[in-house]
């Protein structure tokens, strides 16, 4: 009888370590049933630091440039495993405007997303075109163009703006509006609907070759992406902030969205 | 109650009633029916997000004429867009805003708006609910942000009830719903009810004179490519010759940021063409003659210049004066006296 005791007791005992260890993730749950959630933390960079508002950093061009502020859409996420199976989270789920001065906003969480292993996010900066031509009452909370969609809405080119960078420079031109020298990039232009306009909707893949976030029922996996402003400012084409000082719904545009394509980093998916 | 009360009683409460009327603001005949006419192409606008209602008429035509959109409530949506010019602003080359500043461009007619694939001159807006958002937020126009208008609706004593009304289920005024409002007002402006529509339907009141007729087929032959179909346009952006430097404005390029935009304008509807002057987006001719001679003799060549006006290496369209006069007599049988009139869509 006692025997019998000390044997349930190991056994429980064993059973114990064992599923804590596969939930510290050295091994993988074999159920892969039901749907967990993911969450994008958006860190944001000015190269190798860390950005603050207000602190000096230097673009590619060599000038000196401060920041007040640095919003952006991101939008139409599709998660990939490892084998290339693909899951694209609902549309209307995931349309999310993210704000360096609101921290909240830098950590997205995307739940319903099946179990499974994901080494691969995949979305859009800025908000596709069948979103900004939807009626007026299927854009709630930040796509709410009566609310002003947080400041990032034209009205009389309608659409989202897609990133917005303020900030100044020494090197920028005295701006007479603002009494500053001030550097200003407003993008957007998702193409038009019957007649086209630029199209600067640009897509991300991020991909890690060893890492995957193990989404299960009850874990909650995080892509750490670093998101670099100055990458704004270079590759392709540099910015000169006296020759460019302020960007909207130009053709500058163009350069501008193309250097800012490549400012999302995977730096590592933890679980 | 003798008869004599009995008749009193009753004359009491038909005068009751009467006055009861009167002060009611809203006194429209319970026809709001949006109709596709057997003429027209089959219209754009998205009615299944937002179909047009008695109350949700009523709501938007109020809001249409209240200046509470204006951010120093001196001026409504109808003060620019006024029911005797189609609902555009006439006489004013180019329309004046709040504190009377200049905008740049003459405001257009607001009519069949339903059947429109792009808005204003440049065509920056694509739906129609989305359209108040520019005239709201213009520093000429009306100068406010739409979420204080919000505000100012939810406020308000009269608006609160309307709105319950009109989108059932709702506590305080959305943005979406009073942009909703307003468009089923600008829905109802259907303008397809002039001596050409009665003639093309093969309606009674339909005769075209022997002028009218020949003005019709010249119009077919030399206009209709770009005024296309009973909508007058085919909906696109192009350089009709109007200005030889677009520096001031360049129009649909500031839009798509494409080179070869630069001085293309959205080709007009010419219905009730003969109440819109001034003439193009400029307001640079105040009649149709001086409209026809810059088709034949005014046209400017910049790179951009539509094709269709420089056949052949010929600048513009070859017009008799009798052909010129015989086209103006077709336009003028294009205003519909019937929809600038019309009780339902004036000043509540
Ligand atoms: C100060 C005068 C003014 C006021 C007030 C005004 N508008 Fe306009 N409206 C204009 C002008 C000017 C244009 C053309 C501007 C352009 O194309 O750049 C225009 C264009 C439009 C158009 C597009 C028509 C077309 O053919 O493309 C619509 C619809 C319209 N306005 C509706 C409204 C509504 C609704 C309001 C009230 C919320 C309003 N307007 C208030 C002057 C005004
Ligand atoms: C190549 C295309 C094209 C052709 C052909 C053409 N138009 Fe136009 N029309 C336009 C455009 C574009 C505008 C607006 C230009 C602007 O405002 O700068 C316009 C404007 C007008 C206007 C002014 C409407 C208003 O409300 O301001 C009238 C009237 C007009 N056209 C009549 C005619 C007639 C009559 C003919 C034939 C003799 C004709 N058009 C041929 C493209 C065309």
């Amino acid at each position: 009888m006692k025997n019998y005791l000390f044997g349930l007791l190991a056994f429980a005992l064993f059973a114990t370590v064992l599923t804590s260890c596969s939930k510290d993730g050295d091994d993988t749950t074999t159920d892969l049933t039901g749907t967990g959630s993911v969450t994008l933390e958006f860190d944001h960079r000015a190269g190798d630091a860390s950005l603050v508002f207000g602190a000096n950093y230097r673009t590619a061009n060599g000038d000196t440039v401060k920041f007040s502020t640095f919003n952006y859409f991101v939008s139409n996420f599709v998660f990939v495993k490892s084998d290339g199976t693909e899951y694209t989270v609902p549309k209307d789920e995931c349309y999310f405007l993210v704000k360096h001065d609101d921290a909240e906003s830098r950590e997205v969480t995307i739940s319903g997303i099946p179990a499974g292993d994901y080494n691969e996010v995949k979305f859009i900066i800025g908000v596709d075109s069948a979103k900004s031509v939807s009626p007026v009452d299927q854009r709630k909370g930040v796509l709410d163009p009566a609310a002003g969609a947080s400041g990032m809405y034209w009205a009389w080119n309608s659409g989202y703006i897609f990133v917005k960078v303020e900030g100044t420079s020494p090197q920028a031109p005295l701006n007479s509006s603002t009494g500053e020298r001030t550097i200003e990039y407003h993008t957007g232009l998702f193409g038009g609907m019957t007649s086209k306009t630029l199209n600067n909707i640009k897509e991300v893949e991020l991909h890690s070759h060893d890492e995957a976030a193990k989404v299960r029922k009850d874990t909650k996996p995080h892509f750490h992406i670093y998101v670099d402003i100055l990458e704004m400012f270079t590759s392709p084409t540099n910015i000169d902030v006296f020759d460019n000082p302020t960007s909207h719904a130009g053709p500058y545009s163009e350069i501008v969205a193309n250097n800012y394509a490549d400012m999302f980093i995977l730096d590592h998916i933890h679980n | 109650m003798n008869t004599f009360n009995k008749i009193f009683c009753l004359l009491f409460a038909v005068l009751l009633f009467a006055s009861c009327k009167k002060d009611d603001p809203v006194v429209v005949p319970e026809d709001v029916k949006f109709t596709v006419p057997s003429n027209f192409p089959a219209p754009t606008y998205s009615f299944s997000s937002n179909e047009i209602t008695q109350s949700g008429f009523e709501l938007g035509r109020r809001l249409f004429y209240d200046p509470i959109f204006s951010r120093d409530s001196s001026i409504s949506c109808g003060d620019c867009h006024i029911s005797y010019s189609a609902f555009s602003h006439v006489d004013h080359i180019t329309s004046h805003g709040i504190n009377g500043l200049l905008g740049k461009r003459n405001a257009p007619a607001v009519q069949n708006m339903a059947w429109r694939t792009s808005f204003f001159w440049d065509g920056g807006v694509p739906l129609l609910d989305l359209v108040p958002l520019n005239a709201i937020q213009n520093p000429v126009e009306m100068d406010e942000v739409p979420a204080n208008v919000v505000r100012k609706l939810n406020r308000s004593s009269v608006y609160p009830a309307m709105f319950k009304k009109a989108f059932p289920g709702l506590d305080t005024i959305s943005g979406a719903d009073m942009l909703k409002a307003l468009s089923q007002f600008m829905n109802m402006l259907v303008s397809a009810n002039s001596r050409y529509d009665h003639y093309v339907r093969g309606e009674s009141g339909g005769t075209l004179s022997a002028d009218e007729l020949a003005g019709l087929a010249l119009f077919k032959a030399k206009c209709s490519t770009c005024h296309a179909t009973d909508l007058f346009t085919d909906q696109s952006f192009r350089n009709n010759g109007i200005l030889s430097d677009f520096t001031l404005d360049k129009c649909r390029y500031e839009v798509s940021t494409f080179p070869d935009d630069i001085g293309k304008f959205a080709v007009p509807s010419l219905r009730n063409v003969e109440r819109t002057p001034p003439y193009m987006h400029n307001g640079k001719f105040k009649t149709l003659e001086a409209v026809l001679n810059h088709y034949t003799s005014g046209v400017k060549d910049t790179p951009s210049l539509d094709p269709l006006l420089k056949q052949n290496g010929q600048l513009g369209i070859p017009l008799t004066d009798i052909e010129k006069q015989q086209i103006i007599a077709f336009l003028k049988t294009l205003t519909d006296e019937s929809f600038s009139t019309d009780p339902r869509f004036q000043h509540p």
